[in-house]
């Protein structure tokens, strides 16, 4: 039983750890020498070895993946609060719903941010620069599964003392 | 000794300094006040505020200009006026029939409306006050900028979409919890009646008196379609019987 509870735990902050990053670290796009993500636009300075970093555009499909990967964040902390709540308050046998609606939901806000990414990713830049996806990219889509797995198992899970 | 009147000197010309600089800065008396930067769309209008501060009562003789200098242009053109109560309009030039005057000196304000806007408004509007004798102060320029659409400002959809899916979400928990709460309570009454009916017929059955059934027939047959309320008259009737059994 413990070690099921610390499993679920470490799932937890495991998908919290991707989420963050995805969210914080600038690699969504990159090429040799450029390289993009939700917040700032950096390139490579030519003479020097210095990144040079502006604000990403203000495009509204670029700010609503940000608001949909910060409430991402926000849904998966508030479940893992809640399944602590729970932990302590639930009746014995009782099921943590509440805890797994809100891991999905966090789950299913990272998948849309993501898709919307990929899908408009081509509207705040030009086509031609050869970009590929970096790895906070990959890290937001594999955030997603680990979310919904842990999101089901929540609901799934019953109480025991 | 000596440093020691030295300091006191220098305290006393530090003072005079202040009184001076206290006394004096009110003799640039009247300052106005614009918006540094406006942004307008084409076709739509713009407020050009201006207020102003002055020492002096606010006189008859005060006036009010506007003046205009047009994007990558030296010249500055006069285009509003205002003197002796009276607004002066410009009807010659390019803010023809396009500027309408909403200030009222008496509350220190100059404002003016420009309706209509085209790209050729884009420039910097200064607005200049004297209240004779008050005519010493600065100058308070806006730059107008005019867009196709005004873009949107950066965070107002990041803000926006957090907001909505935040405030959804709780609605929906609420909304979820209300009904859970009605449910259980509506359970408990149902759940309680149950039991009481219970009690009364295993009552009943236990007495068998046929003396007393036919009233309790009869609040089934009066009530037939509301059959929660026969059921209650019946538990009552049943519980009332056990009492007077009782007895």
């Amino acid at each position: 039983m413990l070690l099921l509870l610390l499993g679920i735990i470490v799932l937890h902050v495991s998908v919290l750890v991707l989420l963050f990053v995805s969210t914080i670290v600038s690699q969504w796009l990159t090429s040799g020498v450029r390289v993009t993500d939700l917040w700032q636009n950096c390139t490579l300075g030519s003479l020097s070895d210095v990144f040079h970093c502006a604000q990403s555009s203000p495009n509204e499909w670029l700010q609503s993946v940000q608001a949909l990967m910060i409430l991402s964040i926000i849904f998966s902390v508030l479940s893992l609060f809640l399944f602590f709540c729970q932990l302590f308050t639930l009746t014995k046998g009782g099921r943590f719903y509440l805890t797994g609606i809100f891991q999905i939901l966090a789950g299913l806000c990272v998948m849309s941010g993501a898709a919307i990414f990929t899908v408009r990713q081509s509207d705040w830049h030009q086509p031609s620069e050869n970009l590929s996806f970096g790895f906070s990219y990959i890290l937001a889509w594999v955030a997603l599964p680990l979310a919904l797995l842990s999101g089901v198992i929540y609901v799934i899970l019953r109480k025991r003392e | 000794m000596g440093s020691q009147g030295s300091s006191g000197r220098e305290s006393v010309f530090l003072l005079a300094v202040l009184v001076s600089t206290m006394v004096l800065t009110p003799t640039l008396a009247i300052h106005v006040y614009t918006d540094r930067e406006i942004h307008g769309t084409v076709g739509s209008k713009v407020t050009l505020s201006c207020t102003f501060w002055s020492r002096e009562w606010i006189s008859d003789d005060i006036s009010i200009t506007w003046h205009f200098q047009p994007e990558y242009s030296r010249d500055s053109i006069s285009i509003f006026h205002y003197a002796k109560g009276q607004p002066y309009i410009d009807n010659v030039g390019t803010f023809k029939e396009r500027i309408e005057w909403i200030g009222d000196p008496s509350w220190k304000d100059g404002s003016i409306v420009i309706h209509n806007l085209e790209y050729t408004d884009n420039g910097t509007f200064t607005c200049d006050v004297k209240n004779p004798p008050d005519i010493v102060g600065k100058t308070s320029q806006v730059v107008l900028y005019v867009f196709e659409n005004v873009p949107v400002r950066y965070g107002v959809v990041l803000a926006a979409v957090i907001g909505g899916v935040l405030g959804l979400v709780l609605v929906i928990l609420v909304i979820a919890y209300l009904i859970r709460y009605c449910w259980l309570r509506r359970q408990a009454t149902l759940q309680r009646r149950l039991s009481a009916m219970e009690k009364g017929k295993l009552r009943l059955g236990r007495d068998s008196s046929k003396r007393r059934q036919p009233p309790v027939l009869y609040a089934m047959l009066d009530h037939s379609r509301l059959t929660k309320s026969a059921s209650e008259k019946k538990s009552k009737g049943g519980l009332g019987d056990s009492r007077k059994d009782r007895k």
